[in-house]
């Protein structure tokens, strides 16, 4: 996810930094109009992160506008560069980056015409809100200049962007400029848009993975009011009518109409998927440090494991399509917009030219969601229906049973320790789906229907992303700590009953939990204090500094002496290299645990808007709390049961901890701040349950059940 | 909605939206929020679950947060239905509104006019609530993104109570 708003240092003149390398031109970036505004278009997309804000706050800074004067437009392949999917906390690296060079080089040009214009050299003249003047009190602006001839160049790298030190835009806390809309119900979102003509399909999906349509009897849907056509192509199936609620009611009756294959395939047995993991068949790597001598006296063993996750946002996903017999034309709140528009030229054979997808907001996205299924779906019905737009919305009960996963994981830990309790050798392996499965990366189109058609394409299984970039299952496997002889088994599971793919944080959060609680435990059978026993092996400045801020603003270490009251520690550096943070936890036992407070405090390098990283690191560690405390999708041998808020309960208000956010000030690179929070805030509330009852739950998510029938098993 | 036999004519039902009285010509089972978006063409309630479970499409009806998509048309005749639409403007905002921009008290904004309306009737019948009345008012209201806290803090805020951050 992309949340991290900081900049990172300059590169080298003439380098050009960020997703400028591969979208060198600076119009394709950004236009100067005579009405005073600056369009921008990157193309990282909103997705509910404030990415679009952070943004403009750098192009107001290197330009000299006021973030009034800047109109952020939305992404789309026609115009937009390809910065490839808005994920990995990496927009203000990649897209910031490239922004803060192309505003730098315009500055420079408008700012070289102006000099023309004036008669004054460039070094005398100072932009305000865009106005250019000189000492003579001569003056110009960008709008009176603008003319986007000038910008049809490719960037240099050669101009350099203000340096840091005189920042004033960015590094505040300037106001979300898509918040007034959401806040006033101002039309914004896809679900509200509304074409000329416009139809609405209804997809039916199959009644349990693996199954198909063996026969279909359609009379009675094609009965209903409003019914235009029932839609069949294989197993993928869906009605269209003139309206929502009419599409809705008739897919009842098509249902009715429906017989569907037993499926293929049973799925894993819910209540003892860990085992399943470990026994499947796997693609094993293996990482590990250089041998150092070492000898042990004894090996520590725990095991751990994590459920499918579903991202369960709270708008079922939209989109929209229009083709015209040459030109598709799709409506999506994707992450990956360009990804999105080669898998659908790979599932309809059609050149990518020849399809326009253009980003439009929808509710928050967490990782790799239906939004482009259901943008597959939406162009599919359009090609069936030349000439009328066709908007398809899934139902609740699809947006949660049949959206791509957050794998389930199992997790075995072991560590030699000396006779002295010293770390000699660390083992971390671990049983999963891989963690990415999203369009536009493989040969065959990674999109739900595409796999359901009659001639259907290969649906291949989820994989790893590569460690360089922080890994996949992997994430956060690797020691954060000094240790001296380590390895990490990664086994891939290869059968993928339950499709699954990124969901935030990846791999991270359930090895956080893992290790951050098993180290716990470590310092408890060496009778040291669990912050002491992770210092000895931790000697990074900024990592020390974000441990001692959250101890200090959380008044750790408290005495626990009210029964059923807990207090945990837990730290991690997401992905090993992103950001630091550092949380303790407080917690009440009662009927099930409630965390009450989390004090969190991080390093994300500078960042470009404190609030939005504050809201991010609240976000996340809300969401993880929920994670930790409440989530599992349930399912059965054949079919998901979390098809509702009731089977998939995730926190409410009354649940929710205080949560205080401490940012360490830093002119460090940047650093994403959305993801950062998650394991670590698992990993706290763990400790946090064990100190309140000195119980260890090693599976998530941490319940009243899980308790009781550990407590069950104590002697 | 159930299709209506074709030989009868549509019933007429009189309702009243951000003070405005419509007469409808529909099936009365259609759901109270396919009426605001689909013929009022008032986006700003959401569609998040069609069965009362999320409370993205809450909105007033006489001064209670109700959930309109499983409420029917025929439910709500003769009664005022207030939308977030009808909160405020951003010309004359309601004051949870104010709130809610001075704390950022969100991050995607699909649940938000729904936390509104739970909000304000919540004012509307306790002026100066406790955290805990907040809490149990908005419990129907879910939100994935994780902004509760800015969301209570910015109600306490517009009832004119101290909303300082946790310390």
């Amino acid at each position: 996810m992309n949340q991290g708003f900081a900049l990172p240092a300059p590169a080298q003149p003439g380098q050009l930094p960020g997703n400028l390398r591969g979208n060198p031109h600076l119009g394709q970036w950004l236009r100067i109009t005579p009405e005073g505004k600056v369009m921008v278009s990157p193309g990282k997309v909103e997705i509910g992160q404030g990415i679009l804000t952070a943004l403009a706050q750098i192009v107001a800074e290197e330009l000299e506008v006021g973030l009034n004067q800047i109109t952020m437009v939305a992404a789309n392949t026609g115009f937009s560069p390809n910065e490839s999917v808005t994920s990995g906390s990496l927009s203000v690296q990649d897209s910031g980056r490239a922004l803060q060079q192309v505003c730098a080089e315009v500055r420079a040009i408008y700012l070289a015409k102006a000099a023309t214009h004036l008669g004054e050299p460039v070094a005398s003249l100072q932009i305000c809100n865009g106005l250019i003047s000189g000492p003579s009190g001569a003056q110009t602006s960008y709008w009176d200049l603008a003319d986007d001839a000038l910008l049809d160049t490719d960037a240099t790298g050669r101009v350099p962007p203000k340096p840091n030190t005189v920042y004033r835009k960015v590094g505040t806390s300037a106001r979300r400029l898509d918040l007034p809309d959401k806040i006033f119900g101002k039309t914004r979102f896809i679900h509200d848009m509304e074409l000329p003509g416009m139809l609405h399909g209804r997809m039916l999906r199959p009644n349990a993975p693996g199954a198909t349509l063996l026969s279909l009897d359609d009379a009675a849907a094609l009965a209903c009011n409003g019914v235009i056509s029932v839609v069949r192509d294989g197993s993928l199936l869906a009605i269209v009518a003139t309206g929502n609620d009419e599409a809705e009611h008739a897919a009842a009756k098509l249902s009715a109409g429906a017989v569907w294959s037993q499926p293929n395939e049973s799925l894993p047995d819910e209540q003892d998927f860990a085992s399943w993991l470990r026994s499947e068949p796997a693609d094993t790597s293996v990482t590990a440090s250089p041998p150092s001598p070492a000898s042990s006296s004894r090996t520590i063993k725990a095991q751990y494991a994590k459920p499918f996750l579903a991202h369960a946002s709270i708008a079922p996903s939209c989109a929209l399509a229009v083709y015209d017999g040459a030109i598709l034309k799709v409506w999506s709140h994707s992450q990956g917009i360009f990804n999105l528009r080669s898998d659908l030229a790979l599932a309809f054979a059609m050149e990518p030219e020849k399809i326009i997808v253009q980003h439009v907001e929808g509710a928050g996205c967490y990782g790799h969601n239906p939004a482009d299924d259901v943008a597959f779906d939406a162009a599919w019905l359009a090609r069936h229906t030349p000439g009328r737009p066709v908007r398809v919305q899934w139902s609740r009960a699809d947006e949660l049973a049949w959206a791509p996963f957050g794998p389930a994981m199992a997790i075995d830990l072991e560590a030699d320790l000396d006779a002295a309790g010293t770390i000699t050798g660390w083992r971390h392996s671990i049983w999963s789906n891989g963690h990415t499965s999203r369009p536009g990366r493989g040969s065959s189109p990674a999109l739900l229907g595409a796999w359901h058609l009659a001639t259907p394409f290969e649906r291949s299984p989820a994989i790893n992303p590569p460690l360089a970039g922080g890994g996949g299952a992997e994430r956060n496997a690797i020691p954060g700590y000094e240790f001296p002889n380590w390895q990490v088994t990664s086994h891939r599971i290869l059968n993928m009953p339950l499709r699954t793919s990124a969901l935030r944080s990846l791999g991270a959060m359930a090895n956080i939990f893992a290790v951050e609680t098993f180290i716990d435990d470590l310092a408890r059978a060496a009778n040291t204090d669990p912050v002491e026993w992770r210092l000895r092996y931790l000697h990074d400045e900024r990592a020390r500094a974000v441990i001692a801020l959250a101890l200090e603003k959380s008044g750790w270490p408290q005495q626990n002496l009210i029964e059923g009251k807990g207090a945990g520690f837990a730290y991690a550096r997401y992905k090993n290299s992103g950001a630091y943070c550092a949380v303790v936890a407080e917690i009440d036992a009662a009927e099930q645990i409630y965390a009450r407070r989390l004090t969190i405090a991080v390093d994300v390098g500078l960042a470009i808007n404190p609030d939005g990283v504050r809201n991010q690191i609240e976000g996340g560690a809300i969401q993880a709390t929920s994670w930790a405390l409440k989530e599992a999708v349930r399912f059965d041998r054949t079919r998901v049961t979390s098809t509702d808020w009731e089977s998939y309960p995730i926190l409410r208000f009354s649940e929710v901890p205080k949560i205080s956010v401490h940012i360490v000030p830093s002119d460090h690179p940047p650093l994403g701040a959305g993801e950062c929070s998650i394991g670590p805030v698992v990993a706290a509330i763990g400790n946090a349950v064990f100190d309140a009852l000195h119980i260890r739950i090693r599976q998530l998510p941490i319940t009243a059940e899980r308790i009781m029938s550990e407590l069950a098993q104590q002697p | 909605m159930m299709p209506a036999a074709p030989q009868q004519p549509l019933p007429s039902t009189c309702i009243t939206v951000n003070g405005q009285s419509h007469v409808l010509q529909v099936d009365g089972d259609t759901p109270l929020l396919t009426i605001l978006r689909n013929h009022l063409y008032l986006k700003g309630t959401h569609y998040g679950c069609g069965s009362n479970q999320c409370g993205a499409c809450f909105v007033l009806i006489d001064g209670f947060a109700v959930a309109s998509c499983d409420t029917p048309i025929w439910a709500v005749a003769g009664k005022s239905v207030t939308t977030v639409e009808g909160l405020g403007t951003p010309e004359q905002p309601h004051r949870l509104q104010e709130a809610f921009l001075a704390g950022q008290a969100a991050q995607c904004g699909y649940c938000t006019s729904g936390i509104l309306i739970s909000a304000a009737a919540l004012l509307s019948r306790n002026p100066h609530p406790a955290e805990a009345d907040i809490h149990q008012a908005l419990d129907r209201n879910l939100c994935r993104c994780g902004t509760h806290n800015r969301v209570v803090e910015a109600i306490l805020r517009a009832a004119g109570q101290p909303a300082p951050r946790t310390p």
